[in-house]
């Protein structure tokens, strides 16, 4: 079964490309046939001539960046974009959420349409889609709410799993927040799953586990693709019965994403080494899980300056507040470990119910998926993707800023020019206020 | 991509005008080595057929012919027009995108704003019709125009409101250059005012720039080539106010100042016409910097002002340049932007510089510098890989400060000087169509909009506290 992608605005076409580039050279890696084939299948297909061409729609409104992915991939020499499958205009989205959605989205609503359709009857069986953008700009953010709002109504029995990039806290474009807000509150009654992988936290990790002096956007770019790569990739889950599941979007939400509350998700992966490193590297799957099952309790996003001391509270304990001990509760996590020995890891520590909310059992909380197969040069690799309160800090952080903006009425005039009104930003707030209230609430 | 229009009025107005062309066209030769017309250079240029008939138009991708100006001339005398007619831009023009007259303004706003505004109304509507209709997707307009005149003033900011009645939805970015204190036209200060109150309400963005300033910045520039002190030669092509590499051969007086302005427009508009990791659209800046429809005044600040010729330490030269871009000695206008407050800010960085350096300079400034409570963190950012000549990495910065307060509380007072003794006033009463209430109406607007700069200053320094959140019933 395959995903079909619709990549939108800046954000969203260049992390697409590299996503695309970590999962083609992964698949062709070595001599590895089976998994070879379930990985081409589910994002490439191949032309009459053998060449793999991905299973994605380019969307951006204007051109520059689309050109420059197209181009990178052809380059590559592995794998290109389909000739026809993109579309631009002239003139972006001026970083205006209602540009985006209330005049651009329209504008284009049947153009997109067809090309997602061609994609998707491409597909022997569709397995999902996959929308992927940032919340801070215009294109991405508004034009891919409408797009996702489209493909619901298109696609109703589909999962439609939306991957987010949200900004720097400090600033990337000043309206962000309200881009931010808009976006979310939106796709919350839309989209499946909320994927989100933070720039700060990448950012991070590029600079501390990666050693990069001079850390790109195609250096965060890459470590985004590394990561969602490591979930998507072919996995053998308890469904799947002894064969690469042929239902990753569909097991993804139906292991984490089980009340329509609750749906943000993040993902952490171990280990994350230069590659310069990996070759003196030793890793085995004890030390990697303890790690991870400490990152994901005290909401480290990366295996360097773990708090130890952070415990879950005892029966008796639990607490319900957004500045809590600094204990992560989970309401479902979903363990994805790939590489040699991989049988053998002891995966006990997630299973123990004090990480979780009382009202689902581990074994329905926990879930995890295997594969032998060593992913992205990684002799081991662990991913969790968590549904959990580790995004409630910075969320809570986004809504704040945007509310105080919002209460001096900066920048309204922007947006209320393109048909938004007062009305839909307070609709908007409420709606992301509700959210961080369900998590604040896990106990 | 899009295509800007650039709208140059008076003297002043095709003086910077005329720089700016040169500067482009150099700095796209310096880009564009295989001599195609690729769609950063259509953004300011068409590309015409080289033979004599008529000049039809040639398509993105084809060979370089001859490049017209994406522009329209306007003056009330010919010297200047003239002059570039019969230097080496006269190809970049034709006839049909210019206007002239012969007798100028005589420095009265009234006379270029009412009476050859009237007068020349149909022609310039069809001039811009002309112009535009040769985009196929047109964003903006640039205006460039001095305020102190009559021409740039009062026709400048006619053409104004006549690009918004007949393009409402192209932006309007206009560069205005204020007159100094010192300025010699006696009645400078009541065109300037006449003419804020024009910007205030049909601009979307105004960049404004005072000629002293821009003395300023070509002195130092010149005492540090002069300087004689060792390691301090300045490269070539690499002042901000060099035309060096350009068409124009010798430089005369007032090119140094105006090259300034001209590469402040061609910085605006890098991140539209080339690549970069992070783009930054001309309609993104007003979207982001203008939180409140009347104060869309931008300081500009151009770091750096020259490259030394010998290269020293890439990183602290680098940080180095964003410290400069919030210095006093490199705005535009005469204003300590630290002092005041901060309502927003862009950074348009070109040359090779990653989201690291952009994000540790940030943060190392940000302490120093004081925004408004309801955008703390008020960046916006472009970054564009396409170095300007001459340079491996520039900045520009935009704010939006209450540092223009100052400026324009001066404005007022020159003007209310003159004005209490109504001096000069009868010259501007005669002129058809004009009125007294032009003037009060004027500067009412000039006071509300010191007003609402002086409630957000009010604000500095106070510990604002966080608007109390929506609360949930749980």
């Amino acid at each position: 079964m395959s995903i079909v992608t619709v990549q939108l605005g800046q954000c969203g076409n260049q992390v697409g490309y590299e996503l695309f580039d970590v999962l083609c050279s992964d698949a062709l890696e070595g001599q590895r046939r089976v998994y070879s084939a379930a990985g081409c299948e589910r994002f490439f297909y191949q032309t009459t001539r053998g060449e793999l061409v991905a299973r994605a729609v380019l969307i951006d409104m204007e051109p520059k960046v689309i050109n420059q992915s197209m181009s990178r991939a052809a380059k590559s020499g592995m794998w290109r974009y389909g000739e026809t499958a993109h579309f631009s205009q002239k003139q972006g989205s001026g970083n205006n959420w209602a540009n985006g959605y209330c005049v651009h989205g329209p504008r284009h609503r049947d153009a997109v349409e067809e090309l997602v359709r061609r994609e998707v009857e491409r597909c022997d069986r569709l397995a999902g889609l996959m929308a992927m953008m940032s919340v801070a700009g215009g294109t991405g953010s508004g034009v891919g709410t409408y797009v996702t709002q489209c493909l619901r109504d298109i696609y109703p029995k589909s999962f439609i799993l939306n991957h987010l990039t949200w900004p720097y806290g400090t600033g990337e474009v000043i309206v962000q927040n309200y881009n931010s807000v808009l976006t979310q509150a939106h796709l919350y009654q839309l989209s499946d799953a909320i994927l989100v992988h933070e720039n700060d936290t990448v950012h991070r990790i590029c600079g501390q586990l990666l050693n990069i002096k001079h850390i790109s956007f195609g250096d965060v770019n890459r470590v985004i693709a590394h990561q969602l790569g490591s979930v998507l990739q072919p996995a053998l889950t308890a469904d799947s019965r002894g064969l690469y599941g042929r239902n990753p979007l569909g097991e993804l939400v139906s292991a984490l994403a089980c009340h329509p509350e609750y749906k943000l998700l993040s993902v952490c992966t171990i280990p994350q080494v230069p590659s310069v490193s990996m070759a003196y590297s030793t890793f085995s799957w004890p030390s990697m899980l303890k790690h991870l099952r400490q990152m994901l309790i005290s909401n480290t996003k990366m295996e360097e300056g773990i708090d130890w001391q952070v415990r879950p509270p005892a029966g008796s304990e639990r607490t319900r507040s957004l500045a809590g001990s600094g204990f992560n509760r989970s309401l479902a996590n979903l363990l994805v470990l790939r590489g040699k020995d991989v049988y053998s890891a002891e995966t006990g520590g997630f299973e123990d119910p004090a990480l979780y909310t009382s009202w689902l059992s581990p074994e329905e909380a926990f879930n995890s998926w295997k594969s032998p197969v060593p992913f992205n040069k990684y002799e081991k690799c662990a991913t969790l993707v968590s549904n959990s309160q580790a995004l409630l800090r910075p969320l809570d952080n986004m809504v704040g800023k945007a509310w105080n903006m919002f209460a001096s009425r900066a920048y309204i005039h922007q947006y209320i020019k393109f048909g938004i009104s007062e009305e839909d930003f307070l609709d908007s707030f409420t709606c992301i206020e509700q959210v961080i209230s369900s998590y604040s609430q896990l106990h | 991509m899009t295509q800007s229009i650039v709208v140059q009025v008076g003297q002043c107005g095709n003086q910077v005008g005329c720089r700016f062309w040169d500067l482009a066209l150099r700095e796209h030769a310096h880009v564009n080595k295989n001599g195609l017309y690729d769609e950063a250079l259509g953004s300011f240029f068409r590309n015409v057929d080289s033979s004599e008939s008529g000049g039809g138009a040639c398509g993105i991708g084809g060979r370089i012919q001859r490049l017209k100006a994406r522009a329209v001339l306007v003056d009330m005398e010919e010297g200047v027009v003239n002059e570039i007619l019969q230097g080496p831009l006269r190809e970049v023009f034709d006839s049909t995108q210019l206007l002239t007259d012969v007798s100028g303004s005589g420095n009265n706003w009234a006379v270029g704003h009412m009476t050859y505004g009237s007068a020349y109304r149909e022609q310039i509507v069809d001039k811009l019709r002309k112009a535009a209709e040769h985009c196929d997707c047109l964003q903006c307009f640039f205006l460039i125009h001095s305020m102190g005149g009559g021409t740039g003033s009062g026709l400048g900011t006619r053409v104004l409101g006549l690009l918004e009645e007949e393009f409402p939805e192209v932006c309007r970015i206009v560069s205005s250059i204020y007159p100094s204190a010192e300025d010699d036209v006696v009645t400078s200060p009541y065109n300037s005012v006449l003419a804020m109150r024009e910007l205030t309400e049909h601009a979307d963005c105004v960049l404004p720039v005072e000629n002293q300033s821009l003395v300023d910045i070509v002195n130092k520039i010149r005492q540090m080539s002069h300087g004689g002190k060792p390691g301090s030669a300045i490269k070539r092509d690499s002042a901000v106010i060099s035309g060096q590499g350009g068409l124009s051969g010798a430089e005369k007086p007032f090119d140094a100042m105006n090259n300034i302005v001209a590469n402040l427009l061609l910085n605006i508009t890098s991140s539209a016409r080339f690549d970069g990791s992070l783009n930054m659209d001309l309609n993104e800046i007003a979207m982001n910097l203008v939180p409140f429809p009347r104060l869309h005044y931008l300081v500009p600040s151009l770091t750096p002002l020259y490259t030394l010729a010998d290269v020293s330490v890439p990183t602290r030269r680098l940080d180095q340049m964003f410290s400069d871009a919030f210095s006093k000695d490199h705005q535009l206008i005469r204003a300590d932007p630290k002092r005041c407050l901060y309502l927003a800010c862009a950074l348009m960085v070109r040359g090779n510089v990653q989201v690291s350096d952009l994000r540790r300079n940030i943060e190392r400034l940000k302490p120093s510098l004081p925004f408004v409570s309801w955008n703390q963190e008020g960046w916006k950012t472009g970054l564009c890989s396409v170095p300007p000549v001459g340079h491996s990495h520039s900045l520009l910065a935009l704010a939006n400060n209450t540092c223009v307060k100052p400026t324009f509380m001066e404005l007022r007072e020159r003007f209310t000087k003159l004005y209490r003794k109504k001096a000069h006033l009868h010259h501007y009463l005669h002129v058809e169509g004009m009125e007294q209430s032009f003037f009060s109406e004027a500067l009412g607007s000039l006071s509300s909009l010191i007003e609402e700069y002086h409630q957000l200053d009010a604000t500095k320094g106070r510990l604002v506290p966080d608007a109390p959140r929506l609360g949930i019933a749980t």
